[in-house]
């Protein structure tokens, strides 16, 4: 059992909203990471989160980088530190906008390029800086500022898009457990190659849901088969101890839609289709897992 | 011309609440602007919006340096944001407090729109709105006419709890 | 109707009204209440138009090529970053002589990151052959954006027009705003060469060097014919709906000893700080120049000019005054001001006309111990 270092890498006064998750699954990372890291993000909370001019609430180097640019900046970066014989961790730390809409094409060549590097997509499923928009990562059903009804389309695939370039590590992970995070980034970390971690992000003002729940609603997720915790590394995938316990006994999906603003009146349409995804992701990630397909 | 800043913070209504002023003094057949400052706001960070009011158009934009009445809906900003700065020398100040807060020379109005809000169970997100009953609060004062209040109110919100609470911020205030 | 609203509401009001067939949204701040509220308008219908969330700016323009081409009305909105992701796609547009009408909310570029007002991202799309406005009121941000679609759509224009707002100073300040019916105001769109299958053709196709540059002067004879066809139109915006406009809009200019040219919302600001002047017996005026693309024809002659840049082209200077000199020969006191949202008072402006050194540089803020 690895201990989690207590040195904190991220300072007071950031500009997060109270229970923002980024905020969160960032200081594990960090942790995990060490003081021997750069930070490249696109425009995205973290952006603003870290302060503004002349401060910053981060105890490691950030480039900030423009929107669609992170994954190729980062590129750049780790080729640089290789011809140099550096070791520093080269991480990007996105949000979903920034990773599967306009910053796909860079993540695309940077993966399939081999790039030795860490991409971290902190995904509370819409644009949030700008405040709430929809994003290819948004679920279905689910009601943002651009998708007033309720999103129509589904949420794309990330991980999928990510694991059809044949990463040496995938994994999922969600801020609502930070010590299986913290135990992601580091094996990330000890892995040449390009690495994925896609982690959900519950955001309390866009899912609309009371501050001090963030844990709650990042459980829920989990509990209910919406999220689901694994590791794919060099293609082969385990399914994590809380999402194998939600594969044996699910608790209702409704559970975890009812307690956001945002899936308020859902249609029982929109509900099948989340239902229908979720359960084919699982069925899937199980038989992967037992080497089936 | 008359200036107002409103202190709050993200998310309590601040910007609405300069909006909802300048609608109202719309109404009341005056030329009025609104803006907010926009720093890095986040939920819970301050914010400042700027409100003014004139019989001619109004052709300024630049920040409000010398308010004739500083609105603070959170008393916490006072803290780290000098909600005093450039208040005119008869300049106002209304306070979102349950007692009275003492600022030195200036005339202070106090009252308690949280309690308000409260009490109207005008609470969003556990979060009690104070935009709508502090227009109450600023008819009361002479800013704007509690016919226009109302009417700006109902344009902007269906839900009727918000007139009810600007009416008993109106009873409430004692100038 | 009166009502109030902000300017970023006011050219989603305006655009209701114009009926888009196609509308592509990206969010990017201080622009995405357009976006935001055209989403608002298609959801309850009062809006009949595709709206296309896409993925990109770059993508954005593109989707709004596309459906133009065909024959549709298409319209997007960005800022800054976002427009210049688009910029290709931008050149793209005019040079396919599609009638597209952009909103673009100026802001300023990273790094570092500053979502507050300049004019450097439109005016580094100046050579690109979009029709470019600036506006500096609510009222005038919906009214230009209703006058845009018929300017572009003309027969004699057929190239996209970009109406240009500050960030935050006016995307997000709430005045007054009339909107009205346009009625016939704006015609039914018709591209004289819209895709159709019963008479195909290629489109941008290579074209050779004996062949292109006929292309490029065709841009500039529709842009030149622009100049009547805005006349044109504002004055029969003016007859029909009551509000004049013009490629100025001149304060207090007909005796002025010194003028201040500017853009934006400095412009109107600018007023104030005549009527300061004034006062103490300068013969000041402010000219606030509007559609910056085409350029317009000032008469300069006999007076000091102090121009503010809210904008900078490196290793050369303020792009207004710069422009201001090259086509009028005068000498002008070009003050670099208001960049990144740097905050420009009327006094400020006052104080730049009472301290005027003609033929200097000065930027504002910036002293010696910097």
């Amino acid at each position: 059992m690895t201990e989690i270092p207590k040195e904190e890498y991220i300072l007071k006064c950031t500009s997060a909203c109270a229970g923002c998750s980024s905020s969160l699954i960032l200081r594990y990372v960090l942790k995990a990471a060490g003081a021997d890291t750069v930070l490249v993000i696109p425009a995205c909370c973290t952006s603003v989160i870290q302060g503004i001019y002349p401060n910053t609430a981060m105890n490691v180097p950030i480039y900030n980088v423009a929107f669609a640019a992170a994954a190729a900046c980062a590129s750049g970066m780790s080729e640089a530190f290789l011809k140099a014989g550096k070791k520093t961790n080269v991480i990007v730390y996105a949000g979903d906008g920034g990773t599967v809409d306009i910053g796909i094409q860079a993540l695309s060549g940077a993966f399939e390029r081999n790039t030795n590097f860490l991409y971290i997509c902190y995904d509370n499923e819409a644009y949030g800086n700008t405040g709430m928009q929809r994003s290819g990562s948004t679920p279905t059903g689910a009601r943002t500022t651009t998708t007033p009804g309720g999103k129509m389309r589904i949420k794309k695939d990330l991980a999928g898009i990510v694991a059809a370039h044949n990463p040496p590590y995938l994994a999922t992970a969600c801020s609502a457990y930070p010590k299986d995070l913290f135990s992601k980034v580091r094996k990330a970390l000890s892995i040449e190659g390009p690495k994925f971690i896609h982690v959900l992000a519950p955001c309390p003002p866009g899912w609309r849901y009371p501050s001090e729940r963030t844990i709650d609603v990042g459980k829920l997720a989990v509990k209910s088969g919406m999220w689901i915790l694994y590791e794919r590394e060099f293609g082969k995938v385990t399914i994590n101890g809380p999402s194998r316990a939600a594969m044996i006994k699910p608790i209702p999906i409704e559970d975890y839609l009812s307690v956001q603003g945002r899936f308020k009146g859902i249609t029982s349409e929109a509900t099948d289709i989340l239902k229908s995804q979720a359960e084919k992701a699982a069925k899937r990630l199980k038989l992967e897992e037992e080497g089936i397909c | 011309m008359y200036e107002i800043r409103i202190h709050s913070r993200g998310g309590q209504g601040g910007v609405t609440a300069a909006r909802l002023l300048a609608l109202a003094a719309f109404r009341d057949g005056k030329h009025a602007t609104a803006c907010p400052f926009y720093g890095a706001e986040r939920r819970g960070a301050p914010v400042v919006s700027f409100v003014r009011i004139d019989d001619r158009p109004i052709r300024v934009y630049s920040q409000i340096r010398s308010p004739d009445l500083v609105v603070v809906l959170d008393t916490s900003v006072m803290e780290t944001v000098d909600v005093l700065q450039g208040l005119k020398e008869d300049g106002k100040v209304l306070i979102n407090a349950t007692h009275g807060v003492d600022l030195g020379d200036y005339k202070t109005y106090n009252i308690d729109l949280t309690g308000i809000a409260l009490r109207e169970k005008l609470v969003i997100a556990g979060s009690p709105i104070l935009n709508t009953p502090v227009l109450g609060a600023l008819a009361k004062m002479g800013i704007v006419s509690v016919e226009s209040v109302t009417s700006a109110i109902s344009e902007m919100f269906s839900d009727e709890r918000n007139v009810h609470a600007a009416k008993a911020a109106f009873q409430e205030l004692v100038i | 109707m009166l009502t109030i609203a902000t300017g970023n509401k006011a050219v989603a009001a305006a655009v209701k009204e114009i009926k888009p067939d196609v509308v592509a949204a990206y969010p990017i701040t201080p622009q995405t209440e357009i976006v935001e509220q055209i989403a608002e308008y298609v959801a309850s219908g009062e809006l009949d138009s595709r709206y296309i969330p896409v993925e990109s700016e770059h993508s954005a323009m593109a989707a709004c090529i596309g459906a133009s081409v065909t024959g549709a009305r298409s319209f997007t909105a960005t800022s800054s970053h976002g427009l210049f992701y688009m910029h290709e796609m931008v050149n793209w547009a005019a040079g396919a002589r599609l009638p597209i009408v952009m909103a673009n909310v100026n802001r300023a570029l990273g790094p570092g990151w500053n979502v507050w007002a300049e004019h450097t991202d439109s005016l580094q799309e100046r050579d690109t052959g979009w029709l470019q406005v600036y506006v500096s009121t609510v009222q005038e941000a919906y009214d230009a954006t209703l006058m845009a679609f018929r300017i572009a759509e003309h027969q004699d224009v057929l190239l996209p027009v970009m109406i240009n707002l500050d960030g935050f100073t006016l995307s997000h300040i709430m005045q007054s705003l009339e909107t009205v019916d346009p009625g016939d105001f704006v015609p039914p769109i018709q591209l004289p060469y819209a895709i159709d299958p019963a008479n195909p053709a290629g489109y941008g196709t290579l074209t050779g060097p004996n062949d292109y540059f006929r292309f490029r002067w065709d841009m500039e004879r529709s842009m030149r014919d622009s100049v009547h066809v805005i006349k044109e139109t504002e004055e029969d915006f003016g007859r029909r709906f009551g509000r004049s406009y013009g490629f100025t809009e001149d304060y207090l200019c007909e005796d002025a000893e010194v003028v201040v040219i500017s853009m934006g919302t400095l412009g109107k600001e600018a007023e104030v700080a005549i009527d300061l002047l004034r006062k103490e017996g300068v013969a000041a005026g402010a000219m606030r120049l509007r559609w910056l693309r085409p350029f317009p024809n000032l008469d300069l002659s006999g007076r000091d000019v102090v121009v503010i840049d809210r904008d900078y082209s490196f290793g050369f200077g303020g792009i207004i005054a710069n422009s201001l000199k090259a086509k009028f020969g005068v000498e002008p006191f070009s003050v670099i001001a208001g960049l990144g949202g740097q905050e420009v008072t009327y006094d400020d402006i006052a104080s730049f006309v009472r301290e005027r050194r003609t033929g200097e540089e000065y930027w504002f803020g910036v002293n010696d111990d910097v």
